[in-house]
């Protein structure tokens, strides 16, 4: 195909041809970066947790006297365990993501410092089944080491700590973490287990890299926790949760008994970057929306004000295939032109969200990705006005000179 | 003249339908989108005390002795300490502490399970301090403060849930394990943000959705308060482990908000002294090391400061007007379109005498009429946005309604981008050769 009458006529017909192009580049750079949030986000939603997320559900006990706690909460495990379907019932003081942050800094010598914070979850007995954690290296807290760890000044009163593995490979880089100490302040525990990757209780507070820092202790009944953990068959969860609250609600009068499932847990907090992914979602749509249909105005437009021309082409000799590539041609090169544009600005855009709003450096491959959706969107929106003017008669070209 | 081009737009309008239709949803999708997003800013940034926010300032000390990190801003919230010496040192207008906490709250008059609220323990001040309306009853007196009174303020969505929203002043509500008689009822009250208790924006990397929550369901004495629901009062952040975790009256931690009333510049300059008088006096007595690490931020200053604002509402206002300005461009293509395919008719005119100008008003009233049904569109949109906005889980979501002068802005907003897209169009079109067109015709 010949480019040089097709720049002549884009030379003819400026403003329409800088607008496409101008409108392209808009729509390549936000796709860019829109695209690239979603992404990012949807990571986000998709973090790994290595506890059993499918069959727990938690049912929080606010408001009980602390006093009682430790007849009270053996009584109500008891209770919880004999609901049908329940297989495993713990109690703990938190769960990973439930925005209820223990945060402390743990590090391998005394009073040493970090910038990592991380979560503190306490376990009753059972809690490792209850919750589903996976053991990769050394044992869980034995019987001894759930009845004799109390809780005080925010701290375990035990020995003993279980770590995650990405713990444990920050801490003991290359080393098994297996009877080493971990510390706060002065007091160190010995990590006697390594489990797999858990979620912190809000991982935006951990601190950089600290998103799997969570440390396990053992802690016999005591009046901090007041979640329970119950495990079962995902399908049972529901009436689970449901049978929990009532059981606990009537073994607790005074008290304000919730239950959730663990599922719901989870999506409560990746609610906002959720709705956030469907407004991008919905943005970038009705944005090439926009995009196309402004291509398909402007080209009917020069589809009509041409056709004398198409006419006299047809006439001397030009086929039907020849009229439609020359505006397929014509959009490719709009299009290139703006998804050239397009790319430095959203590139250019990405810089600056990078320094005001902690967004990451964009993958190159966004760029290229986004330039073939505008070039494909723009051959989809010129193919039915190009259609037309394929349609166009010789026979046109003899009227009204 | 003006009725005549309304009418020839209306014509010309009515031609092409479905140019006119995909203009008009540019406009109205651009607008929709825009106009939500600014909305949502614009009930997220602005003044939650307008007229009185200048008179409002936020001191702060730091308290913290060690050197663990540069200090280059005092920490955010305040220890007992020099909380409490502050506010009874009564040198500003006004003053008052505030610290809240979660807490078991029951009536035991009305059936009704029990519930876990949050409670802020405040002191006398706060209400007129802050303007805050009554439905019933009143505030407590300095008193009562003083003198430890089991007294309670409720919000109005506390007295709906337990009162069927009835006057409630002088029931009696249990707060944990102890019982205070209702001293008054909020009318609603929902600052946005919940300004006395923003702090730590500056940790929160722009998720700062937690800074729009509700106030607070109860409200009382601020020394009633630590003694009703001791041990249940977690710090902002402390250097040292708190022996007692919850009571923190002399950990090292910082978990109170002292908030100031000052009229006048010269009242903020004697606190200002005052404050890093204090400071160095309590640096001679050994109490704290960093003496001349003192702030005394206006409320807009500290809302800056904190960047109440989540990022990412700033980041979809700014989608929203790069998504506005595609919408824009392809409005120009097309009214550009539009009124270049009427050479000839345009043509017509100029030859019988019309001026360029009055071809270019004539385009530019075809242009706004397009605004204006874009701008209807666009409102339509609007209410939808702000109506999907508040199903959102955020905390700001029940905020997201369109007040008047957003409804205004919608229409100006509308009209002047059509305008302004029509501008360029209508300057073409006002520059046909009516010659070079009666000969085509």
């Amino acid at each position: 195909m010949e480019i040089r009458p097709i720049l002549a006529s884009l030379r003819k017909h400026r403003i329409p041809a800088v607008l496409i192009v101008l409108e392209i580049a808009l729509a390549c750079a936000v796709l860019c970066n829109a695209v690239f949030m979603i992404g990012q986000r949807m990571a986000d939603i998709h973090w790994s947790n290595a506890i059993d997320e499918q069959g727990i559900s938690v049912v929080t006990v606010n408001g009980a006297d602390p006093k009682l706690a430790a007849s009270e909460i053996p009584r109500n495990l008891a209770a919880l365990r004999g609901i049908a379907g329940v297989t495993a019932a713990a109690a703990a003081t938190s769960m990973p993501l439930d925005q209820n942050p223990a945060l402390s800094p743990f590090v391998t010598k005394p009073y040493a410092t970090t910038t990592v914070n991380s979560s503190v979850y306490f376990i009753g007995g059972d809690g490792e089944k209850a919750m589903g954690l996976r053991l990769l290296q050394g044992r869980w807290f034995n019987a001894d080491e759930y009845a004799g760890s109390g809780f005080k000044n925010f701290g375990s009163t035990g020995h003993v700590a279980l770590v995650t593995q990405s713990d444990a490979n920050r801490l003991w880089p290359g080393q098994s973490a297996l009877g080493k100490t971990l510390y706060t302040d002065a007091t160190g525990w010995t990590v006697v287990g390594v489990v797999a990757d858990v979620l912190a209780e809000d991982p935006k507070l951990s601190g950089p890299g600290g998103m799997y820092s969570s440390v396990f202790f053992p802690l016999q009944p005591d009046g901090v926790m007041g979640d329970y953990m119950l495990r079962s068959v995902p399908q049972d969860r529901e009436r689970v949760v449901r049978e929990a609250v009532q059981v606990l609600g009537k073994l607790q009068p005074g008290a304000v008994v919730e239950g959730t499932t663990y599922a719901g847990m989870r999506s409560d907090y990746f609610a906002d970057a959720n709705s956030m992914v469907w407004m991008l979602v919905l943005v970038c749509v009705v944005m090439l929306a926009v995009t196309a249909f402004g291509i398909v105005g402007l080209t009917s437009f020069w589809v009509q004000q041409r056709r004398r021309q198409i006419g006299i082409r047809r006439a001397v000799g030009a086929t039907r295939g020849h009229i439609l590539s020359y505006f397929r041609t014509e959009n490719f090169l709009l299009s290139t032109a703006g998804v050239l544009t397009g790319m430095a600005l959203a590139f250019g855009i990405n810089l600056y969200l990078m320094t005001h709003y902690e967004m990451s450096r964009m993958p190159w491959y966004y760029l290229p990705g986004s330039a073939i959706a505008l070039w494909l969107l723009g051959q989809l929106a010129v193919l039915g006005p190009a259609l037309r003017a394929a349609a166009v008669p010789p026979v046109v070209a003899t009227r009204s000179v | 003249m003006f009725a005549y081009y309304l009418d020839l737009a209306v014509r010309s309008l009515k031609r092409n339908k479905v140019l006119t239709a995909l203009m008009v949803l540019a406009i109205a999708v651009g607008i929709g989108a825009s106009m939500t997003t600014l909305t949502v800013m614009h009930l997220l940034s602005g003044d939650p005390l307008p007229g009185r926010s200048g008179t409002l300032f936020y001191p702060q000390v730091d308290a913290d002795p060690t050197n663990d990190y540069s200090h280059a801003e005092p920490l955010d919230v305040m220890d007992y300490r020099s909380a409490v010496d502050l506010w009874s040192a009564h040198r500003a207008d006004r003053q008052t502490l505030v610290v809240d906490s979660k807490l078991k709250v029951h009536a035991p008059e009305v059936n009704l399970p029990p519930l876990m609220e949050m409670m802020l323990s405040t002191t006398s001040d706060f209400f007129p301090m802050f303007d805050v309306p009554f439905q019933y009853g009143s505030g407590w007196s300095a008193d009562d403060d003083a003198k430890h009174a089991r007294v309670a303020v409720i919000s109005a969505d506390l007295n709906n849930k337990l009162f069927g929203g009835t006057n409630s002043v002088g029931h009696t509500l249990r707060l944990r394990d102890t019982d205070v008689r209702i001293v008054g009822v909020l009318k609603p009250w929902r600052p946005s943000p919940q300004f006395y208790m923003v702090a730590g924006g500056r940790f929160a990397n722009g998720q700062t959705d937690d800074f729009y929550t509700k106030p607070e369901d109860v409200f009382t004495p601020f020394t009633s308060g630590l003694e009703i629901n001791d041990g249940n009062f977690w710090q902002f952040t402390c250097w040292h482990m708190p022996d007692t975790p919850g009571h923190l009256q002399n950990a090292p931690c910082v978990w109170i908000r002292l908030w100031v009333e000052l009229g006048g510049a010269a009242k903020v300059a004697d606190y200002r002294s005052f404050l890093a008088g204090y400071a160095a006096q309590q640096k001679a007595l050994g109490r704290i090391t960093h003496a001349d690490n003192t702030r005394l931020r206006s409320l807009m200053q500290w809302l800056d400061f904190n960047h109440v604002v989540p990022s990412d509402v700033h980041l979809q206002t700014w989608l929203a007007f790069a998504f506005l300005a595609i919408c824009l461009f392809n409005t120009v293509g097309l009214l550009l379109a539009k009124f270049l395919r009427r050479s000839g008719e345009i043509g017509v005119r100029r030859a019988l005498g019309a001026s360029r100008r009055a071809v270019f008003a004539q385009c530019l009233v075809e242009a706004g009429l397009i605004g204006l049904l874009g701008g209807i569109g666009g409102w339509l949109l609007t209410l939808t946005g702000l109506w999907l906005v508040r199903r959102q889980p955020s905390a700001y979501a029940d905020l997201a309604h369109l007040d008047a002068p957003m409804f205004f802005a919608t229409f100006v907003l509308a009209i002047m981008v059509s305008l302004l897209a029509g501008a360029l169009p209508a300057l073409r079109a006002s520059r046909i050769a009516p010659a070079l067109q009666l000969k085509t015709l």
